[in-house]
C-alpha cells in the first residue's frame, strides 16, 4: 500500500486512541476546592482573557497567584489567551472572571479536550510524522512502524488527554527544532526549540544538548568564516524569538523579573511534593555528534507535572525504559481515574512495539551495540549479552505488570502507606539509570565508521 | 481491540437499556413470564435462543453488579454496569474473529508472493474486523450483532468450503438468536434444496430430478428442527408461541423508523413530498385536504402519503417478494456453487432492505458484511461494495449524534474508507479503475452531504424550523447510492458469464 494511506490510517488511529481517552476522567474532576490541572488551563484562558497582560503574573486582587497562578513562559499564556477567546463565543460562563471558578460540564470538558487534539494536529503529529518520514532509516513500512509506535506513547497520551497538559505543544516545537537540525536548517531549529522553550521551561533539559551541538557545528565549520556567521545568526534568531514572544514584559524590567520569578519558582525547591524520579535534572541525551540521524532523546521531571519522553530509536529494547515510565506514573493515574486507559494503552503500546518492530527477533549484539560492553568488561567471561538483554526485558514486563496490580489492587501495610509508589519509582529509577549509562557507553564508543556515513546526511 | 475499549467509559444509548433490561428479565423471572412481561417499554422481541443466551451472560453479569439484574432498575447504568455490558460485547466477538479467520481461509490467493498487506486474505480480515459500521453499531451504540455476524459468515465460509450441513446448523441457530435474518433465509432455501439435496446436475447445468437425495433432505430438517426445538421448545411445551411470535413480529406503525432507511421507501417518501409542495404551489391541491403530517414535515412514524398510493405492509412483502424472486430464481435455474450462493444472499438482504417494512438502517450491514468476500475477489465487486460501504455506512452516522461522538464517528469512517479505497486498488490494479467518473462524484457528493449536515446546518437559521432536514438528505442521497448499487448487483448475477456447474 502506498506510504500516505498507510500514514494517514496511523494517524487517525492515534487520533482514536487520543480521543478515547480524552472521554475518561482528568486532573481533578469534582474535587474542590482546588481541583486539579484542568481547572489551572481552565484558570488561566479566564485569566488572560479578563485581565491586562500586566497584571498575569502578578498577584492582584483579582488574580490569586496561589489559586494556580501562571508559572509557564509567555507562549502558555497566549496559547490559553486564544482558547479563551474561542471559549468566550462558545459559552462565556467558561471563562467569566472569578465566577467561573470550579466549572464543570460536560461541554466543557468536550472544548478543552479538543483544544489539546487541535494544537497536537498541528504541532505535534505533523513533527512526527516528517521526523519518522525523513529522519529515520529503513524501509517506508519499518518508517511507518516507528512513527506508529511514537505517536502511541502511552505516557504522552495520558498526561496530555487524560490527565490534562499541552506537553505535545512544547515537545512538538522540540521535535520541530529536531527535525530542522536533522536537515540541516539550524537557524530554524533554532528559533523552534525557543518557542519550545517559550513554551514551557521544562525544555531546558534540552537545551544544553541543542546548544552544545549547534556551537560544535559552527566551530567545525570554522569559527572564522562561516562558522562565526552561522554563529551570530542562530544567535540573533534566538534572541529576536524570545524578544518577540517577551515583548509585552519587556516595557518594564520589573514585569520581566516577575515573570522569571513565577517560571523559576527557587522558593518552591527543586522537586515539587511527590517526587517519582530523583533525578530531574539528568538525563539529557542527543548525540551531539554528527550521528544526528539517530538522537534518542530521554527526558523525564517529576511524576506531577510535565512528562516528556521522546522515542527515537529503533530497537524495542529501548521502549523498555518507556513503559516503566509510564508505570511509575501509575499512582498519578490511579488519583485521576484513568486506570482503563492506563492498561489499554500500555497493553497496545507494548504489543505494536514488538509485532511491528519485531522487537526481540532484533536483540542481537550487533543491534544494540553491545560490542562496548565487551570492551569495557573484558576481564569478565564472555557472555551472551543479547541473550542478556532479552531476558532483562521479560523480567522488566513482568515487574511492571506486578507492580501495576499491586498499586491498583492490594492495599499496602499500614505502616508503610506509601510502600507501592515507592516501590515503583525505585525501579523507574533503575531503569532510567541502566538506560542513562548504556546511552552513554553507546554514544562515546561509536566506531569512526559510522560517523563518517552519517555526516554525509 | 484497543479503541473498543477506549469509547468504553461515556456514551451509551437505548439499546444499552434494552440490553439490561434482557438480563434482568431472564435472570429473574421464570421462562415463562419472558415475553409477557413488559415492566420496561423495551420488551423482550429476539427469538428464545437469543433469551437463552442473555440468561447465559447474566451468570456472569451477577459478579459484576447484581443490581442490573433487578427488572425494576430501569435505565440501571453504574459503571460496572457499563464496564461489563462493552465487555461481554468485546468478548463475543471472538465469534466474528474466527468467522472472519475462516472467511479469510477461503479466499482465493493469487500466484506470486505479495507482501502481507497486498493480500486478499489480510484485506479481507481488516475490512472485516474494522468495519466501520460494525464498530459504531455494536460498540458504541450497542448491539451483539459481531456475535451474530460471526454466526452468519462462519455459515457462509462452511457453504464456500462445501460442508453444508454445517453451514446450515450455523444458520438455523442465527435464525433463532435474531429472526431479522429470515431475510437471507430464502437464499439458504433455495440454494441447499437446489445444489445439495440434488446431488448432481446435467451436462447444461439444469436439475437432475433423478439425483434427489431424501437422506440430505432429512438430515437438513433434522437440524432445522432440532435447533427451533431447542430454541421454542419450552414455549411451545407452554403453549406460549402466539404471544412469543407476536413480540417477535409487532405490528409497528410507520412505514419508516423516525429516521428513514435510505431504501426504497425513503424516495417513495420524499417523491410524494414534493410532489405535495409542487402540487399546493400550483393550486393543483388544497392544502387543507392533505393529511397535516405531511405538511408538518416532521418524521413521524405513522406517514400517510398524500399523493401517491399509502403503501400497507402487504405491499412490502409482495414488493420484497419480487425483488428477490429473480435472484432466487437464477440460483434454482443456473446455479453457479457457493459463489452464485452468496451473490443471492446478498441480494436477498439488498432487497429486504430496500422494499421492507420499517427496516432500520443498520440492517445493511447485513449486506455490506458478506459483500467484502466478493470485493477482494473481483473487481466489478469491489467497485460495488466501495460504493455500498461508504454510503450505507455514511448513512449510520445519524445514529451518533452527540458531539463528543463526532471526532470518532468521522476519524473511523476517514480510516475505514481510505483502507478500502487504496488496499481494493491496489488488489485489483492490473484491472483498471475500480470505479467511474460519475460514481466518483457521486462519493464526493457525500463529502459536501456530511459538512453540511454535520457542520453548517447546526449552525444554521433552519435548525429550529426544520430540525429533521439532515436526516432527510442523509437518507435520501444514500438511499440513491444503495439503490445503485442493488440494481448493479443484480445485473452482475444476472448477466453473469456461464460458469461450469460445480459438482457437490
Amino acid at each position: 500500500m502506498q506510504t500516505w494511506s498507510l500514514v494517514s490510517i496511523c494517524v487517525l488511529l492515534a487520533i482514536i486512541a487520543r480521543w478515547g481517552v480524552s472521554l475518561n476522567s482528568y486532573s481533578g474532576a469534582g474535587k474542590p476546592p482546588m481541583f486539579g490541572d484542568y481547572e489551572a488551563q481552565r484558570h488561566w484562558q479566564e485569566v488572560t482573557y479578563n485581565l491586562p497582560i500586566q497584571e498575569w503574573y502578578f498577584n492582584t486582587t483579582n488574580n490569586d497567584l496561589n489559586y494556580w497562578g501562571l508559572d509557564y513562559p509567555p507562549l502558555t499564556a497566549y496559547h490559553s489567551w486564544i482558547c479563551a477567546y474561542i471559549a468566550k463565543t462558545i459559552n462565556p460562563e467558561w471563562v467569566e472572571l472569578h465566577k467561573s471558578r470550579g466549572y464543570e460540564s460536560t461541554q466543557h470538558k468536550l472544548f478543552m479536550r479538543m483544544t489539546v487534539l487541535v494544537a497536537d494536529l498541528l504541532i505535534y503529529i505533523p513533527a512526527v510524522v516528517l521526523y519518522c518520514l525523513y529522519l529515520t532509516d529503513g524501509s517506508s513500512k519499518k518508517k511507518v512502524s516507528i512513527m506508529f509506535c511514537f505517536l502511541l506513547y502511552p505516557g504522552l497520551i495520558l498526561i496530555d488527554y487524560g490527565h490534562f497538559q499541552y506537553n505535545g505543544v512544547s515537545l512538538g516545537f522540540a521535535l520541530w527544532g529536531i527535525l530542522a537540525l536533522g536537515l540541516g536548517w539550524d537557524v530554524l531549529g533554532s528559533m523552534a526549540f525557543s518557542l519550545a522553550l517559550n513554551y514551557k521551561q521544562m525544555e531546558l533539559y534540552h537545551a544544553l544538548p541543542f546548544f552544545c551541538y549547534l556551537l560544535g557545528k559552527c566551530i567545525k565549520t570554522g569559527l572564522i568564516g562561516r562558522g562565526l556567521f552561522l554563529l551570530v545568526r542562530i544567535g540573533v534568531t534566538v534572541l529576536a524569538t524570545f524578544a518577540l514572544c517577551w515583548l509585552p514584559f519587556l516595557a518594564e524590567p520589573s514585569q520581566a523579573m516577575q515573570v522569571v520569578r513565577r517560571i523559576f519558582p527557587v522558593a518552591r525547591g527543586l522537586f515539587e511534593d511527590k517526587v517519582a524520579n530523583t533525578w530531574c535534572s539528568l538525563n539529557t541525551l542527543i548525540k551531539i555528534k554528527s550521528i544526528l540521524s539517530v538522537p534518542t532523546t530521554v527526558v523525564e521531571t517529576d511524576s506531577a507535572m510535565t512528562t516528556q519522553t521522546g522515542l527515537k530509536c529503533n530497537e524495542i529494547c529501548y521502549a523498555c525504559p518507556f513503559l516503566v515510565f509510564v508505570c511509575s506514573m501509575l499512582p498519578l493515574f490511579l488519583k485521576d481515574g484513568l486506570l482503563v486507559p492506563y492498561i489499554v494503552t500500555s497493553l497496545g503500546f507494548l504489543f505494536f512495539s514488538i509485532y511491528l518492530l519485531s522487537a526481540l527477533d532484533h536483540c542481537s549484539e550487533d543491534k544494540l551495540r553491545l560490542g562496548a560492553y565487551n570492551k569495557l568488561f573484558y576481564w569478565l567471561p564472555k557472555m551472551d549479552l543479547a541473550f542478556i538483554v532479552r531476558w532483562k526485558f521479560y523480567i522488566s514486563i513482568a515487574a511492571m505488570v506486578g507492580l501495576s496490580i499491586a498499586t491498583a489492587v492490594l492495599i499496602p501495610p499500614p505502616h508503610l502507606p506509601d510502600l507501592f509508589p515507592v516501590l515503583v519509582s525505585t525501579t523507574a529509577f533503575l531503569h532510567f539509570l541502566g538506560t542513562f549509562i548504556h546511552f552513554n557507553v553507546v554514544q562515546f564508543s561509536e566506531p569512526p565508521s559510522r560517523k563518517s556515513q552519517k555526516k554525509s546526511n | 481491540s484497543q479503541q473498543h475499549v477506549n469509547v468504553i467509559s461515556c456514551i451509551r444509548s437505548t439499546d444499552f437499556e434494552v440490553h439490561r433490561n434482557w438480563l434482568a428479565i431472564t435472570h429473574s423471572l421464570p421462562v415463562s413470564r419472558w415475553y409477557y412481561e413488559n415492566t420496561s417499554e423495551w420488551t423482550l422481541d429476539y427469538p428464545p435462543l437469543f433469551a437463552w443466551f442473555e440468561l447465559g451472560l447474566s451468570q456472569v453479569a451477577r459478579r459484576f453488579d447484581a443490581n442490573m439484574l433487578q427488572v425494576e432498575n430501569l435505565n440501571y447504568a453504574s459503571p460496572a454496569t457499563v464496564l461489563f455490558q462493552r465487555l461481554s460485547v468485546i468478548v463475543t466477538d471472538v465469534v466474528f474473529i474466527y468467522a472472519a479467520r475462516e472467511c479469510c481461509r477461503c479466499v482465493r490467493e493469487p500466484k506470486g508472493s505479495r507482501d502481507v498487506l497486498s493480500r486478499p486474505s489480510f484485506v479481507l480480515a481488516v475490512l472485516l474486523l474494522w468495519n466501520f459500521g460494525l464498530l459504531v453499531v455494536d460498540h458504541i451504540h450497542f448491539q451483539y450483532n459481531g456475535f451474530l455476524f460471526g454466526f452468519l459468515l462462519l455459515s457462509v465460509a462452511k457453504h464456500l468450503q462445501s460442508q453444508h450441513l454445517q453451514g446450515a446448523l450455523l444458520f438455523a441457530f442465527l435464525l433463532n438468536l435474531k429472526h431479522i435474518y429470515l431475510y437471507v433465509a430464502p437464499a439458504y432455501g433455495v440454494y441447499l434444496l437446489r445444489s445439495y439435496c440434488f446431488a448432481q446436475d446435467n451436462k447444461d447445468g439444469s436439475v437432475r430430478w433423478s439425483s434427489f437425495s431424501p437422506l440430505r433432505l432429512l438430515a437438513l430438517g433434522a437440524i432445522v428442527t432440532s435447533v427451533c426445538a431447542l430454541s421454542f421448545g419450552p414455549f411451545i411445551a407452554m403453549g406460549q408461541l402466539p404471544q412469543v411470535l407476536s413480540r417477535l413480529f409487532p405490528f409497528k406503525r410507520g412505514l419508516c423508523h423516525a429516521y428513514w432507511a435510505p431504501n426504497i421507501w425513503a424516495l417513495y417518501n420524499v417523491l410524494d413530498k414534493s410532489l405535495a409542495v409542487l402540487g399546493v404551489r400550483l393550486k393543483l391541491l388544497e392544502e387543507a385536504e392533505l393529511p397535516p403530517a405531511s405538511m408538518t414535515g416532521g418524521l413521524v412514524q405513522e406517514f400517510e402519503h398524500s399523493v401517491l398510493p399509502s403503501v400497507t405492509p402487504a405491499v412490502t412483502l409482495v414488493c420484497t417478494l419480487l425483488s428477490i424472486l429473480p435472484a432466487v430464481a437464477s440460483i434454482w435455474l443456473r446455479p453457479h456453487g457457493a459463489q452464485g450462493f452468496l451473490r443471492c444472499l446478498l441480494l436477498c438482504a439488498l432487497g429486504c432492505f430496500m422494499f421492507g417494512w420499517h427496516v432500520h438502517e443498520k440492517a445493511i450491514l447485513i449486506a455490506i458484511l458478506p459483500l467484502s468476500i466478493l470485493a477482494v475477489e473481483s473487481r466489478e465487486d469491489a467497485g460495488i461494495f466501495l460504493i455500498l460501504t461508504t454510503t450505507g455506512h455514511y448513512s449510520l452516522f445519524p445514529l451518533l449524534f452527540t458531539p463528543a461522538e463526532l471526532p470518532i464517528k468521522v476519524v473511523l469512517m476517514l480510516m475505514f474508507t481510505i483502507f478500502s479505497f487504496t488496499a481494493l486498488r491496489k488488489l485489483h490494479s492490473a484491472q483498471g479503475s475500480l470505479l467511474h467518473p460519475l460514481e466518483v462524484i457521486y462519493l464526493l457528493g457525500l463529502v459536501a452531504v456530511a459538512i453540511a449536515c454535520e457542520v453548517v446546518f447546526p449552525l444554521s437559521p433552519w435548525q429550529q424550523r426544520l430540525p429533521f432536514l439532515p436526516l432527510l438528505v442523509t437518507s435520501v442521497y444514500c438511499a440513491m447510492g444503495v439503490c445503485y448499487a442493488f440494481l448493479r448487483l443484480y445485473a452482475s448475477l444476472l448477466l453473469r458469464r456461464e460458469e461450469k456447474p460445480k459438482q457437490l
